[in-house]
């Protein structure tokens, strides 16, 4: 898990290095400097000695301005190293998920992959500033200042070793406690924050049954049992300031007794006992910070979880080896295709066998559930086929390569998304090169040339997040534009048309049908108006293909084609879609 | 409260406090107490080497007398101070504890008990993202104020306190030295506090700018796929990364170097007391003007403990000026949770109850104590409405639904459809115009009342986290099992419930996740029909439901319906055709009304709509 956050490192290695070394070099000057006031005492003060004042305190003035050099250096080499290593996971994890195949995608929400990218980002990067700067200070102020402390007088040394013991002692004791349970904690937050989410989201239905109460429960029961948790973990952490006082308390105690021992015995100079009490402080600081960088790390650990699964998520699906580039006309063919959407979940498709000829237009209907989006996302290799294969131009696509293929099987997607930018960005998302005239072409085959060249701004009209500033009809318009630009040898509208009008939807696949003949048409619609011109229709029910034939014959002799067709034809039962 | 330049308003620090203090009174006074003990207690043991060194050691020395008894007695009087210490700090650190977890643990439940109150418009009007956050980030940054930066603040001024009355005590001088120190280091940081403004602010800039790059990327995920985008928008993601990071590392950068300078200024300080205080104490200089307010002159003994005395002192002033900025960040948190606090609730100033009686009728019950049965007739009379002034949304609405009638709405999007059934159970309010409900001003019932009177589908359905049973059961907490079963039967979602892995107990997660939108509706049709409410709305309830399966439930919708006043909302004429009213609505406007026959006679915009759709036949 963390080895995954080491590999980010890349170029800030060195940084990443020499923070800690600048650190050290900090913490030498900050550890000898008690050294050097115990002279001033010692040489200047008591032996009445001006010159050694000065001297000594030179020297202390040098060491302080080193020491803030080197302060300064670690801050900005661990600012730079952290923040380095922070973009380096996030472009990681956005390269990753750029390798997501669909399925992949279906595992992560888009919440949850945000989150991941900035707050998870941003702890693990506090984290790694942390480490770099306090992981390797503590440490080394500890040693260092014990190291001082023996050779100042090796048996007062001894009150520093069983400091250190105990307190280490008791602070590992006080983090196992307490992390097992923040971890449990993060758990609780996130039912607390599930409850808010529900309810802000659902307020329309918490309202309308009048269940503000029953509401105000379920958070209440959240939020009392975080307060619990909460309480006895922080509970827990407030042992540390007392047992901190404990053993500084103590090591004091004992410092004066035995140094007073020592100073009258000759053995120690009271500059060397004010320097002893120095070292005490230093080593349970030193201490201290070690247990808070354990809770740093324990909390965490959460985030750079959730980031290595990101990161080392396999992609499900990969260019084949010695892929093929080209592919040669719009022909389709389903072999034995079973698909299921989870390993071993039930199939989604069982047994679908067709066979689409170049240039033919074939309409797609059936029920919610019924499969017809599903067999149409197999054809570009959204998904890979449980049993069986799928066909295009008589290769299997897995033997294409990715991007070659969607470029020559367009999708308009029944959730299309457009994206901030002008008219123009968007379209140029189907050809990067196009230009105006092209793009303006696509548009009136799409109908959707007449309500942009309405716009003020025409085809450099600004297009919020998600199109919203554009009618359903009018997006779904300027995706199938989109597509468009592409040339595909084959297109697959799925249920692209949903929105807009009838009499709109005819005019496009009139120019579909003159302008792009050579292009295999695939459109998928529980609408009846749409597809009842189509070569040929299939009809699925339950992921099965229920009939394959022309609107004729079908209404001769297909049950359900029947039932949709009277459904939606005969005794007037049709469809209000919208005209905006 | 604090704006953008990160000024502090004192109103929201003072509701701050007020929270705080409330219900912790005693506490709090306990805390203060203890924090000012121990802190007494720390400093004892600093002034105790002044003591050991002058008081013992010196005058062993001097008289050569080897009686260590006295350093005994004066250690075991220190040791009860300590411990006294001890007990005081553990105690104010575990207060503390319960202080802050329960005021966070009342602030969340007042938080959401008004949240639920606010109107509708609240939560239309900004992200739910922004709403979330105040639950999350803003009360999160104060559990940091409360429990920590509020009584290290306390601990900070009582050290400097205390600690600057002992070095009065000991030299006037030499405290000079050391304010002097500390109101540089004070405004060293408030300098670069300033400094890196600039920088933090760019860097939430970016953080804005990143962030909503990626959610709009990840969320068209299916899309830069489907169009082989993947190289071209990490090349974009790369650039923009790349600028957040630069504007990470200058704010954090200024921000790294406060801790060095700080602690070196200290330790200049150090030098220079020591300097002028060796030369002091050697030179014949010691008279009054050197001395401290104990009145005798500076011994080295007062030195040394004088020493640590300006280590004590400038560290929590430091610290003090360094948690500036974290408190300012706070109250801006607690600014946003007090915006959520201060939104006026909903009103309700209706007095007209509604209750259920033995029978199963429901009656109305009026302030003066009057019965009148629920009937079911609702009428709009001139109606006017708009979400945001100056953009009117409905005009001059004039409709009535006598008791078991099916009014249905057909137009095009923003035609108006939606906001007239928003209006009914005043999930808005109307700004011109009058609506009753049996005859009552809707404005004088009472909204629970009028709101547990109308039964609502929604087109967006929304489940809760729970089982299938407690989400049938919402629409009727004291619904038994088998009522759910038997609404679930009507709707003809019993069939797929009982595939569920656990049935009826399965566990929904997260709005119905692993549940096809149809099934969703079908759940959140029998959630109403379990309510059984005498008056339904239904927006668009079926929209996802194929047309086999809506036909195969027409039935069960229709018995719901039967003898219940109904408005519907639907685009596929099976669902409107047997509506004893059509509404046809046209920006704003009802333009055409009648029956289905009614309508098709008259040719107007319902025949285009009717006929538009007609293009096989």
């Amino acid at each position: 898990m963390f080895k995954t956050i080491f590999k980010q490192v890349r170029q800030y290695k060195t940084a990443a290095i020499l923070t800690p070394i600048w650190t050290a070099a900090e913490v030498v000057m900050g550890v000898l400097i008690p050294y050097v006031t115990a002279s001033i005492i010692d040489k200047g003060i008591n032996a009445g000695s001006m010159p050694d004042v000065y001297r000594y305190g030179i020297y202390m003035l040098l060491m302080a301005l080193l020491s803030l050099m080197f302060g300064i250096l670690a801050g900005r080499f661990a600012a730079y190293s952290s923040t380095g290593i922070a973009a380096n996971l996030r472009e990681a994890m956005y390269r990753n998920i750029q390798r997501f195949s669909f399925s992949d995608i279906d595992k992560y929400s888009t919440a949850g992959l945000v989150t991941r990218m900035t707050t998870d980002v941003a702890n693990v990067q506090n984290a790694i500033q942390m480490l770099l700067r306090v992981s390797f200070r503590a440490p080394l102020n500890l040693i260092s200042s014990v190291v001082m402390c023996f050779f100042i007088n090796a048996k007062l040394s001894i009150i520093f070793i069983v400091a250190i013991t105990i307190l280490a002692t008791m602070l590992t004791l006080i983090i196992k406690r307490a992390s097992k349970l923040f971890q449990e904690i993060f758990k609780k937050y996130d039912n607390l924050n599930a409850v808010v989410q529900e309810n802000v989201s659902a307020i329309r239905v918490v309202k309308a049954f009048v269940r503000e109460h029953h509401e105000l429960g379920k958070l209440d029961r959240a939020a009392l049992s975080l307060y619990k948790l909460n309480v006895s973990a922080e509970a827990i952490m407030a042992l540390n300031g007392p047992i901190m006082n404990i053993v500084v308390y103590g090591s004091i105690i004992s410092l004066s007794w035995f140094g007073a021992h020592y100073i009258v015995e000759g053995t120690l100079t009271t500059g060397q006992l004010t320097s002893l009490f120095s070292y005490v402080m230093m080593v349970l600081q030193a201490l201290m910070m070690l247990s808070m960088i354990f809770v740093q790390l324990t909390m965490s650990s959460a985030s750079v979880k959730r980031i290595a699964q990101v990161i080392e998520e396999e992609p499900d699906m990969d260019n084949p080896e010695s892929p093929i580039t080209e592919v040669e006309d719009g022909s389709i063919e389903f072999e034995h295709v079973y698909f299921s959407y989870k390993k071993g979940g039930d199939y989604a498709l069982e047994d679908i066998n067709l066979k689409i000829e170049s240039g033919q237009t074939i309409g797609i209907i059936g029920g919610t559930g019924s499969g017809k989006s599903t067999l149409g996302s197999l054809v570009c290799r959204l998904y890979d086929v449980s049993r069986g294969k799928v066909k295009v131009a008589g290769v299997d696509v897995k033997r294409y390569d990715l991007t070659a293929l969607r470029n020559q099987v367009a999708v308009v997607l029944q959730n299309n998304t457009l994206f901030s930018g002008t008219i123009i960005d968007n379209l140029r998302w189907g050809k990067e090169d196009a230009t105006e005239e092209e793009c303006r072409q696509a548009c009136i085959a799409a109908c959707a040339d007449e309500f942009i060249s309405s716009l003020p701004n025409g085809y450099h009209t600004k297009v919020e997040q998600g199109g919203a500033n554009f009618s359903g009809g009018q997006k779904q318009r300027l995706c199938i534009a989109r597509a468009l630009l592409k040339r595909p040898k084959i297109l697959i509208l799925d249920d692209s048309t949903s929105a807009v009008d009838t009499a709109t939807d005819g005019k496009i696949r009139k120019t579909f049908k003159v302008e792009m003949q050579e292009t295999t048409k695939i459109i998928i619609s529980h609408r009846i108006s749409s597809i009842c011109h189509a070569d040929k229709i299939v009809v699925m029910e339950d992921g099965l293909i229920k009939g394959f034939d022309t609107h004729d014959n079908l209404l001769a002799g297909n049950e359900i084609y029947k039932d949709i067709y009277n459904m939606q034809t005969s005794g007037g039962q049709g469809d209000f879609d919208e005209i905006t | 409260m604090s704006d953008r330049r990160g000024n502090l308003k004192i109103s929201t620090v003072a509701r701050l406090f007020k929270l705080i203090l409330q219900k912790n009174k005693w506490k709090i006074a306990v805390v203060l107490l203890c924090i000012l003990v121990s802190t007494l207690a720390t400093l004892a043991s600093t002034l105790f080497t002044k003591t050991l060194l002058d008081e013992y050691v010196v005058p062993m020395l001097k008289s050569g007398l080897r009686d260590y008894s006295p350093i005994a007695a004066a250690l075991f009087r220190l040791g009860v101070v300590l411990g006294i210490g001890v007990i005081a700090s553990y105690s104010y650190n575990l207060l503390t504890v319960y202080i802050s977890q329960g005021t966070l643990k009342a602030l969340r439940h007042s938080l959401f008990e008004h949240m639920e109150k606010l109107p509708l418009s609240y939560f239309d009007s900004r992200s739910h993202g922004d709403i979330m956050s105040v639950y999350t980030n803003d009360v999160d940054t104060l559990r940091q104020v409360i429990g920590q930066t509020i009584p290290r603040l306390f601990q900070s001024v009582v050290t400097v306190v205390s600690t600057f009355v002992s070095m009065l005590v000991l030299s006037i001088p030499l405290s000079l030295v050391s304010v002097i120190m500390a109101v540089i280091m004070f405004f060293t940081t408030r300098y670069l506090g300033k400094l890196s403004k600039k920088h933090f602010k760019k860097r939430q800039q970016m953080l804005g700018t990143v962030n909503g790059y990626i959610e709009e990327m990840v969320s068209g995920q299916r899309v830069i796929k489907v169009y082989c985008h993947e190289n071209k928008t990490t090349e974009e993601f790369s650039i923009l990364n790349n600028q957040l990071r630069q504007s990470v590392y200058n704010a954090n950068k200024i921000g790294n170097i406060v801790m060095p300078v700080n602690g070196n200024i200290g330790n200049l300080g150090y030098v220079l007391i020591a300097t002028v205080g060796a030369a002091v104490a050697l030179s014949s200089l010691s008279g009054f003007f050197f001395c401290g307010l104990n009145g005798s002159a500076l011994t080295l003994g007062a030195l040394v403990a004088f020493l640590t005395l300006h280590k004590n002192f400038t560290r929590p002033v430091s610290q003090i000026s360094n948690e500036i900025n974290s408190i300012v960040m706070a109250v801006a948190g607690a600014d946003r949770v007090y915006e959520l606090l201060d939104q006026k609730a909903e009103e309700n100033e209706g007095s007209v109850t509604l209750h259920k009686e033995g029978d199963g009728k429901w009656n109305w019950r009026t302030k003066d104590g009057r019965s009148v049965p629920l009937k079911g007739e609702v009428s709009l009379s001139d109606v006017d409405f708009s979400y945001v002034k100056g953009k009117q949304i409905l005009y001059d609405i004039n409709l009535t639904a006598y008791p078991g009638q099916k009014i249905a709405f057909v137009g095009g999007t923003g035609a108006g459809k939606t906001t007239i059934t928003n209006l009914i159970n005043r999930f808005y309010e109307i700004q011109e115009g009058r609506i009753t409900y049996d005859g009552f001003n809707i404005r004088e019932i009472e909204k629970n009342s009028l709101r547990q009177s109308l039964g609502i589908v929604l087109q967006e359905t929304h489940l809760f986290t729970g089982s299938v049973f407690d989400n049938i059961r919402y629409g009727r907490l004291d619904a038994t099992e088998a009522d759910c079963i038997k609404a679930a039967k009507l709707v003809l979602a019993d069939s797929f419930i009982r595939r569920l892995p656990n049935g009826y107990h399965t566990i929904i997660s997260a709005d119905g996740g692993n549940l096809s939108h149809g099934e969703k509706q079908l759940l959140s049709i029998a959630r109403a029909a379990v309510a059984a409410p005498p008056v339904l709305i239904l927006d668009e309830a079926t929209s996802s439901i194929d047309t086999r399966t809506e036909k195969l439930i027409q039935s069960g919708m229709d018995s719901l319906m039967q003898g219940r006043t109904t408005f519907v909302i639907a685009h596929r004429l099976s669902t409107i055709l047997n509506a004893d009213y059509i509404m046809v609505m046209d920006k704003g406007r009802i333009i055409e009304r009648g029956k289905h026959h009614e309508l098709l006679a008259l040719r107007g915009k319902y025949y285009e709509l009717f006929t538009g759709n007609q293009i096989i036949s």
